[in-house]
């Protein structure tokens, strides 16, 4: 059976909460926030929504069943993904389909998390089971250990340098400068980047993200609605998902994009050179040039060449993460997953203000998530364009 | 490793923390291993695929035979990271922390802590961390010592520059005990007589040796074993408790439950009196510098876990000190002191002279206990004895019952 197209689906209102360091309220309150959020901006009624996605770390005992009660929300189409980085290309995927076969007319989108004081530790500790036996009794160091070991390694493979992934860094906050729900505020320079303290070697501070709390939200509808309420919003053009791929890689050099990316780019009729600017998962800068070398922005391998090649803000040879990527912006949790996909709804739609790509028609976002032992599991990619594209 | 300055008794004594110590069930299985001194691996009984991280099924064929199997330990160093920051108070308090992920030649990827001197080809052992738990270490190739990594030592509780306390000087096994700690570099060894007034064969040998003080101690008296508490208690990093009370027969052989009464007296209820008034200051010692409290090593008997009819009152009391070092255990994991049990088969000594060889020698029980204690096992089966009990038993314990009633 041949693939089905993603035709006549469209992705809209895209919602950020504005994030903060730490919150004393429950996942709860950044996700009905948000759900209030992409409602009052859609000029929907509550009770339009009949669709609901829910990404969420800290919503425990709860899930997105739960979550409708305590909303007052009566969907007949639910789901619950908490895939980390991955779910905003996952909720799209799925919300999609169901848009598409009239199981749901508009799916409201939502990942979000608090963070209080201990927040981030608790998480760590019981985030999987092969974390929990075989990763956190050494040293307990949560991500930045795994990400370590992965950089280390691609740093001795390829001859990537700090100063490589320094300079996405800095790119990142120059774009987030201009991103009014950001929590970085100050310029970053390459010299700042290169002193800053050891977290996990080779991993230094400006490698890490911030774990805070906050809330991302989207709309996924039928263009023919859309269009009926004049809803600004985009195209899906194609997109893909794959999980645990490679598994026999001793270590994590590439994930399922290099699997599917023909499949994506097939699906889009259209090929990495014609994107206008791509938003990756950016949990650590030697992720985002494995997604590029992955989906094919280069080689594998040539990533260090391709950062030494090109410039990375929205204004740059290659615009990449625009609103400052998690680097820059914080991660929210799994609302982290989103942060690149309202991004690049707001660029399609020519909302991102003193941010905007000129001229932007195409945009990839890419997912990843969940490392649930040595490596992320989960990895997705949607090519998203302009409504009139 | 360097002699540890002196304490200032002024500043604050740290307190003990554990590195994170929740696991599956299914986890505990490398734990069970590493309990003694071994690496396995679960590995699938039907396509033979070498699992990690533990788990209920095989990842290559789905079966659910999995078996924990000894496996071969070297591997590639193929990345390392030192942290600097970590989320968990034990860690916290011993960074910077180097880590190693590491390609097993038996397949596996894993994470594990790295020894300083590793590089590209390493060995990699299952060890006990302070909370009990299993972890994996990656060390060179080449045979080091384990102790003298400043972060795996944290695993072992090495003698080297602790102090030591032998319950029974008396037996020929305990002055080997003395010996063997000497030997390890123990900074000082109280060595407990019961009848001071009398004098003992190698008495004035032991006097002899620098680390040796002699001290009056008999577990079946709770004022002295108070009073000795009193004295040293705050300076004890490992007790060694040798001291036992042992005659031949079980049930019919003899008249009156005093001989019974007596094992009891010093084999559980020594265990018990001596657990209660040092367990308290050795577990507010867990974390107490370089050379903090440490381990707890009870000599039991393999006759604990099965009754040896022939010394059948004997293995009773041992059993009941099995059970009461389970739970002296379990009271002192929150101060990360290990209590180390020790199942030998008969020892060489007068009270087993009617038993036919194998049987181990005194000098080499000691040791097994000092290399336990060095290589951080919690579970000490010495001798050849000792090793095919436990054996016959871990296969099928009723079969083991049959065959020593007969």
């Amino acid at each position: 059976m041949s693939r089905r197209g993603y035709e006549g689906v469209a992705v809209a209102v895209p919602v950020t909460v504005p994030y903060v360091r730490y919150s004393i309220r429950a996942a709860h309150w950044w996700l009905a926030r948000a759900l209030a959020e992409v409602i009052s901006r859609s000029g929907l009624k509550k009770e339009s929504i009949d669709g609901l996605s829910v990404s969420s770390f800290t919503l425990a005992p709860d899930t997105a069943i739960g979550l409708t009660q305590h909303l007052g929300l009566s969907p007949r189409w639910l789901d619950h993904i908490p895939f980390g980085g991955a779910s905003g290309v996952v909720a799209l995927r799925r919300a999609a389909r169901a848009v598409q076969a009239g199981d749901a007319e508009v799916v409201a989108c939502l990942a979000g998390d608090t963070n209080h004081v201990d927040s981030f530790r608790l998480t760590l500790a019981n985030f999987s089971q092969f974390a929990r036996d075989a990763v956190y009794p050494y040293g307990a160091g949560g991500p930045n250990a795994s990400f370590a070991f992965l950089t280390a390694y691609y740093m001795g493979l390829y001859g990537a340098k700090r100063e490589d992934f320094g300079k996405l860094c800095v790119a990142q906050r120059a774009n987030a400068l201009k991103f009014e729900h950001a929590l970085f505020k100050k310029p970053l320079t390459l010299e700042e980047y290169m002193a800053a303290r050891p977290i996990a070697e080779p991993l230094h501070l400006f490698d890490c993200v911030m774990p805070c709390a906050g809330a991302d939200a989207f709309l996924v509808l039928h263009e023919d609605f859309a269009r009926s309420r004049k809803i600004p919003h985009v195209k899906l053009l194609g997109t893909i998902e794959r999980h645990n791929a490679f598994a026999s890689d001793p270590v994590q050099m590439r994930a399922g994009w290099a699997l599917d990316r023909e499949d994506l780019y097939t699906q889009a009729s259209a090929g990495p050179a014609d994107m206008d600017f791509v938003e990756t998962y950016d949990d650590y800068p030697v992720i985002s040039l494995m997604q590029l070398e992955d989906l094919d922005f280069c080689g594998k391998g040539e990533g260090p060449a391709f950062v030494r090649e090109h410039t990375f803000t929205h204004d740059g040879s290659f615009p990449l993460n625009t609103s400052g990527g998690q680097l820059s912006v914080g991660q929210a949790g799994a609302a982290g997953g989103f942060l690149g996909m309202v991004e690049a709804i707001r660029q399609l739609t020519g909302e991102a203000g003193a941010r905007q790509v000129e001229g932007a028609k195409l945009g990839l976002v890419s997912g990843f998530g969940m490392i649930n032992f040595d490596r992320g599991l989960g990895s997705g990619a949607a090519i998203l364009g302009t409504a009139k594209a | 490793m360097e002699r540890p300055k002196r304490k200032n008794p002024i500043l604050r004594t740290r307190l003990p923390t554990l590195p994170p110590a929740a696991r599956s069930r299914i986890a505990l299985g490398l734990t069970a291993a590493a309990a003694m001194g071994r690496f396995e691996l679960q590995q699938c009984r039907d396509c033979g695929a070498v699992q990690y991280p533990p788990r209920e099924a095989c990842q290559s064929c789905l079966s659910v035979r999995l078996v924990w199997k000894q496996q071969p330990d070297n591997g590639e160093l193929l990345a390392r990271t030192v942290l600097h920051h970590s989320n968990d108070l034990f860690f916290r308090e011993r960074l910077p922390w180097r880590l190693g992920l590491v390609k097993l030649a038996c397949g596996p990827t894993v994470v594990a802590h790295l020894h300083e001197s590793a590089e590209k080809r390493v060995r990699v052992r299952a060890m006990l961390d302070r909370a009990g738990q299993a972890v994996l270490a990656a060390l060179p190739e080449k045979e080091v010592n384990v102790a003298d990594d400043r972060q795996l030592r944290e695993f072992t509780c090495d003698p080297k520059f602790r102090k030591v306390l032998i319950t029974d000087g008396k037996t020929a096994f305990g002055q080997s005990l003395v010996h063997s700690f000497a030997k390890a570099g123990a900074d000082l060894i109280w060595v407990g007589h019961s009848e001071p007034w009398k004098k003992f064969a190698g008495f004035s040998e032991l006097k002899d040796i620098p680390q040796v003080t002699l001290l009056p101690l008999d577990l079946s008296d709770s004022k002295n074993v108070r009073e000795v508490a009193a004295e040293i208690g705050a300076k004890v990093d490992i007790v060694v408790n040798n001291a036992e009370h042992h005659r031949a027969f079980g049930i019919a052989n003899r008249a009156g439950v005093e001989t019974a009464r007596a094992e009891m007296d010093i084999n559980y209820f020594g265990l018990l009196r001596l657990a209660q008034e040092l367990g308290p200051v050795m577990r507010a010692r867990g974390a107490d510098g370089q050379s903090s409290a440490v381990a707890w090593v009870n000599v039991l008997s393999i006759y604990a876990l099965a009754n040896f009819p022939p010394h059948g009152t004997f293995s009773a009391s041992k059993a009941a000190a099995h059970s009461l070092a389970q739970c002296l255990r379990a009271e002192m994991r929150p101060a990360g002191v290990r209590v180390v049990n020790v199942f030998p088969g008969p020892v060489d000594d007068e009270w087993n002279q009617l038993l036919p060889p194998p049987k181990i020698a005194p000098a080499a029980l000691a040791s097994a206990i000092v290399k336990a204690l060095q290589e951080g096992t919690e579970d000490v089966y010495p001798g050849d004895v000792a090793q095919e009990w436990l054996a016959r038993w871990r296969d099928n314990p009723k079969a083991l019952e049959k065959e020593l009633s007969s």
